[in-house]
């Protein structure tokens, strides 16, 4: 075996490992939702290719707001679905629209797109 | 001017029909309704309070107020609301109802306001329901204007917040419908002296702040206009990269086209022309193909990847390489190392993009039954206020409006008719395609056409509890609910794209390693083929898609799927259990044999018992009554009118005694029967009540009345047996009726004398054999037996058609609609099927030959150029797939 091809054998492995940790083992950072004034709690999402924040806190039993902006028309993730909620929003480009839920029961909820490509998550403690 | 307690009309004061009870005069529109008071004033009288306009001021300067609340999602948020409200000062009852979404509230005018009610169920976390007005004003010069226009509109009633903006000339005004009209604040405005003009053509951008329900329907519009827009520039980028596309493939392989000697590979024009290719590939890549950077990036920061970026990673490979071959070819040490595969950049990217339009194409067609049901609400409608008719449109239509409706017109909101008939188009609700006559006290749909007459209707359910409201609803909560086959697609898709991306990183270790001379070259076709054929689309599509055209078509057939759970389940069935009463027969007894003895004519026996049962309030006298009507004959008013209970009544008409009644009634007054009484026991034999009748004591016949079996009955229970399913009649009538019944419609297993509340027992019995059943029936009476069994079939009354219980819901009344919603969940899951098992076999297959797994064996290499193409087209057909189903029609 060629030094190349040990170089290669290792840079692989090591950009497999990396590509999977990065991906699946890696700690998404979650943002904790401070409830306002009001007691709603109420972010801003954006809407690029994925969702931004894509992982959410929220206190249970208090409405959450959560508005969404698709900057984007690539048609993919014009829409949003809450399958645990059956609920879905249509996302018009370049507008902010509200999605209202109101969660009771602590656990993890996910929302995502149309075809399930682009992913977030509500955790609801 | 006043309200008409019983119709609701508006009637001027005074009125000639009038009628003082306990102190108070009540006025009425006409004799008839006055009539009908009289009989019960209280009944009137009582919902009269409930249905008074939505605001008043009473004497006591106590302000009663209606406001509708959105977004409660359970009971305890009722909690938080009235709490929010009753800290404000001056309030007198508050009270929350959670299912009508409404805050019903009684204050002091003077200590609080409406605004500072509004401001504390905002801070509870809720909306109230209310419109916003854009509107154009002209003649407005100074600032000045700007002030008095907002303080006169903030003094009205019902106006929440107006603000005035001098530079647009235009106002923006947030009101509660049902307070105040569109009119009455242009006439605010015109009577300051400013001209007050409709600016309806207002541009896309200002549509947010209209109204909620308006909102909707406009980004629908949005929406296809964002969609089309998409297509048209996927179009362009397509065009851009396949025109230079060519010139590109021609040059990339020289020896394939015969090119001459100078054009061929080494020589110094080739690779000149090779170095503007590698320029000329960049517009490509981040004209035509942003979209691939774009969405990687995005996803990539949110640890996460797509199909974008497996593209984007695939084709910037190719890129890098062939730039380094065609710009430093000396840095490999073998001439042969030195190739490039622009080609590939441009033509994936043609073809990917060309896919993703194709795509969106495809997708508006599966989604055309929801925008169908969109469009059939009505714009405006035409509304008795103050005596005047008057056009709104129909977000302005508040409850108990009185609307008028033309022949030809669409009918804009739920409500009950009042005054006139007519035949009513309910096909675009119910899918029944013969109009239906609709008569006065009888439902009418919102969205139906009005096909002869000329109507009145009052308003009973507007904004978002119409049932077309309802229906879209439903129908869009299905469609983002999941079927549980879409859970192992979730588990792969998930790991999916980075184990795409893993797989084409060792591929190339492998053949770098292990593959023929030249390695490199192979490794890197190798790795971008991989990453250019995983199609994650069409394994994400593949459930979502059809659901959504399978759940439109049930729709557009009055069925109404709640979930993709349903769906899915639906088609498991094996035993279907149909209530009796409303199910399989009309629900409503109606007269079926006249017999007749000793020489009475059928018009006496008919015509006399009708008579004496006209003063009857028993459900079977009607029947005969109406029996009697439809055969044109002459009532007669009855004397002596007297109930026997359990046996029967007596009466005299025009002079003559009449008994009618059973048997033991004619046994009571010693009455010879002579063979009437053999052939009633045949007629109770076939599931009818007959009731014996005599004239001044001599049997004069008997009268059979029966809960008729709805036509199409018994071919659809003929149809769900012919479908394998067993089939069950539950009811709570007596064994015989009940098995004349089943021994009618063709079904042999009948449980009889179950009591309401037993159903779901005996629907959970029948599960415990290990069946999956399905129980059909009202919704109401049958709720629990319908959330017991494993689908619920409600069969829709009217508007109703959100029955909580059900799992699905038949608009129309027919047994049909549950063969057809079978054969539809039946049809759907196969789409779904062939659908994954396109999606899985395609990557499954596609993957391990890109990889170059035929290679040792066959000499097999797949070229990332097919490799692009496979995969653009993968996903536009599992949507064209998807779209077969739109053309589904049941076999009946």
């Amino acid at each position: 075996m060629t030094p190349d091809q040990i170089l290669v054998i290792i840079g692989g492995l090591a950009l497999s490992i990396w590509v999977a940790w990065y991906f699946w083992f890696s700690e998404k950072k979650a943002l904790k939702i401070q409830a306002a004034e009001g007691g709603i709690q109420e972010v801003i999402i954006k809407v690029k290719g994925g969702y931004t924040p894509d992982v959410l806190i929220f206190e249970s039993g208090k409405p959450i707001k959560l508005n969404f902006i698709r900057e984007e028309t690539a048609v993919c993730t014009e829409q949003v679905l809450f399958p645990d909620f059956q609920k879905q929003a249509t996302l018009t480009p370049f507008k902010t629209i509200p999605v209202e839920l109101k969660i009771d029961k602590p656990g993890e909820y996910g929302f995502q797109c149309g075809m399930g490509m682009v992913k977030g998550k509500l955790i609801i403690e | 001017m006043t309200h008409d307690p019983v119709c609701g009309m508006e009637v001027k004061s005074p009125s000639e029909y009038y009628k003082e009870l306990d102190g108070k005069k009540y006025e009425f529109c006409s004799e008839n309704c006055r009539n009908k008071f009289a009989l019960e004033p209280n009944k009137y009288i009582e919902q009269m309070e409930k249905s008074e306009p939505s605001y008043r001021t009473t004497s006591y300067g106590i302000e009663k107020l209606s406001l509708p609340v959105n977004g409660l999602h359970c009971a305890s948020c009722v909690n938080t609301v009235e709490k929010e409200i009753k800290k404000l000062p001056g309030l007198k009852a508050v009270h929350v109802n959670y299912a009508t979404e409404t805050a019903h509230i009684e204050f002091k005018s003077g200590e609080t306001t409406t605004e500072e009610i509004i401001g504390a169920i905002k801070k509870a976390g809720y909306q109230t329901g209310q419109s916003t007005l854009k509107i154009g004003i002209q003649g407005m010069h100074c600032g000045s204007c700007v002030t008095k226009i907002e303080k006169e509109l903030k003094q009205k009633r019902g106006v929440i917040s107006a603000s005035v903006d001098l530079g647009t000339e235009s106002a923006i005004v947030n009101y509660i419908p049902g307070f105040i009209d569109t009119k009455v604040i242009k006439n605010v405005i015109e009577k300051l002296g400013y001209k007050a003009f409709d600016t309806s053509g207002i541009k896309a951008e200002e549509h947010h702040k209209m109204g909620e329900e308006k909102v909707k329907e406009d980004l629908v519009d949005e929406n296809q206009l964002a969609r089309e827009k998409e297509y048209k520039t996927l179009m362009h980028k397509f065009i851009f990269a396949a025109l230079l596309a060519l010139p590109v493939i021609f040059f990339s392989y020289p020896t394939v086209w015969g090119l001459p000697e100078q054009f061929q590979m080494g020589s110094p024009i080739l690779r000149y022309i090779w170095m503007a290719m590698g320029i000329l590939a960049l517009p490509v890549m981040f004209c035509s193909g942003s979209q691939f950077y774009t969405g990687a990036i995005a996803a990539f920061k949110n640890r996460s990847a797509n199909m974008h970026t497996l593209i984007a990673t695939g084709i910037s490979a190719a890129w890098i390489y062939s730039m380094i071959a065609t710009y430093f070819p000396k840095i490999f040490p073998v001439a042969e190392l030195a190739d490039q595969f622009f080609d590939v950049i441009f033509v994936v990217v043609a073809l990917v993009v060309l896919g993703m339009a194709l795509e969106i194409r495809a997708k508006g067609k599966s989604s055309e039954a929801i925008k169908k049901l969109i469009g059939l609400q009505a714009k405006t409608a035409r509304v008795l206020r103050n005596g005047d008719e008057i056009d709104l449109p129909v977000e302005e239509v508040v409850l108990d409006d009185i609307i008028i409706v033309r022949p030809g017109e669409k009918i804009p909101v739920d409500g009950i008719l009042v005054d006139g008939s007519s035949s009513i188009d309910e096909s675009m609700i119910s899918g029944e395609s013969i109009p239906v006559e609709k008569h006065e006290s009888d439902e009418v749909i919102g969205a139906t056409i009005n096909k002869t007459g000329s109507f009145k209707f009052k308003a009973t359910k507007v904004g978002k509890d119409t049932a077309l409201a309802q229906i879209i609803q439903m129908v869009e909560q299905a469609q983002s609910s999941k079927a549980p086959i879409q859970k192992i697609v979730d588990k792969v898709s998930g790991y999916f794209v980075p184990a795409v991306i893993i797989t084409a990183i060792l591929s190339f270790v492998i053949w770098y390693v292990f593959g023929p001379v030249p390695q490199l070259i192979y490794a890197l076709i190798v790795f971008v083929t991989v990453l250019v054929i995983a199609c994650p689309c069409a394994l994400g599509l593949a459930t979502p898609i059809s659901l959504m055209v399978g759940v439109g078509k049930g729709a557009e057939n009055g069925i109404l799927i709640r979930s993709g759970e349903a769906l899915e389940t639906a088609q498991k069935l094996n035993t279907i259990i149909l209530d009796k009463t409303g199910t399989i027969t009309e629900g409503k007894p109606s007269l079926t044999d006249v017999i007749t003895a000793n020489g009475f004519s059928e018009n006496d026996v008919l015509g006399l018992s009708a008579s004496v049962e006209k003063s009857s309030e028993h459900p079977l006298a009607e029947a005969i009554v109406n029996g009697a009507k439809n055969k044109s004959l002459e009532l007669f008013d009855a004397q002596n009118f007297n109930a026997v209970p359990g046996h029967g009544v007596e009466a005299n008409v025009n002079g003559r005694k009449i008994y009618l009644g059973n048997l033991k009634m004619m046994k009571k007054f010693s009455i010879d029967l002579g063979d009437l009484e053999e052939k009633s026991i045949k007629l109770a034999d076939d599931g009818k009540t007959p009731m014996f009748i005599t004239i001044d004591n001599k049997a004069a016949g008997i009268i059979a009345v029966a809960d008729t079996i709805k036509p199409d009955s018994k071919e659809a229970i003929a149809l769900l047996k012919k479908m394998g399913l067993e089939v069950v009649m539950i009811t709570g009538d007596n064994t015989r009726t009940a098995n004349a019944i089943g021994r009618q419609v063709g079904i042999n297993r009948v449980l009889a004398e179950v009591l309401p509340e037993d159903k779901a027992f005996n629907v959970q019995k029948l599960q415990n054999e290990g069946k999956i059943v399905a129980m059909v029936g009202d919704g109401i009476n049958d709720a629990p037996a319908l959330a017991q069994a494993d689908i619920g079939f409600a069969i829709g009354t009217g508007t109703d058609v959100a029955i909580e219980a059900s799992d699905i819901t038949l608009i129309k009344g027919s047994l049909k609609g549950v063969v057809l919603a079978i054969q539809l969940s039946k049809a759907t899951m196969k789409n779904i099927k062939e659908n994954l098992f396109g999606a899985f076999f395609y990557n499954g297959l596609g993957l391990p030959i890109a990889a170059g797994l035929l290679y040792p064996f066959v000499g097999i290499l797949l070229s990332p150029i097919i490799a692009g193409a496979a995969m653009a087209f993968s996903s536009v057909t599992v949507v064209t797939n998807a779209n077969r189903l739109r053309r589904f029609k049941a076999k009946l």
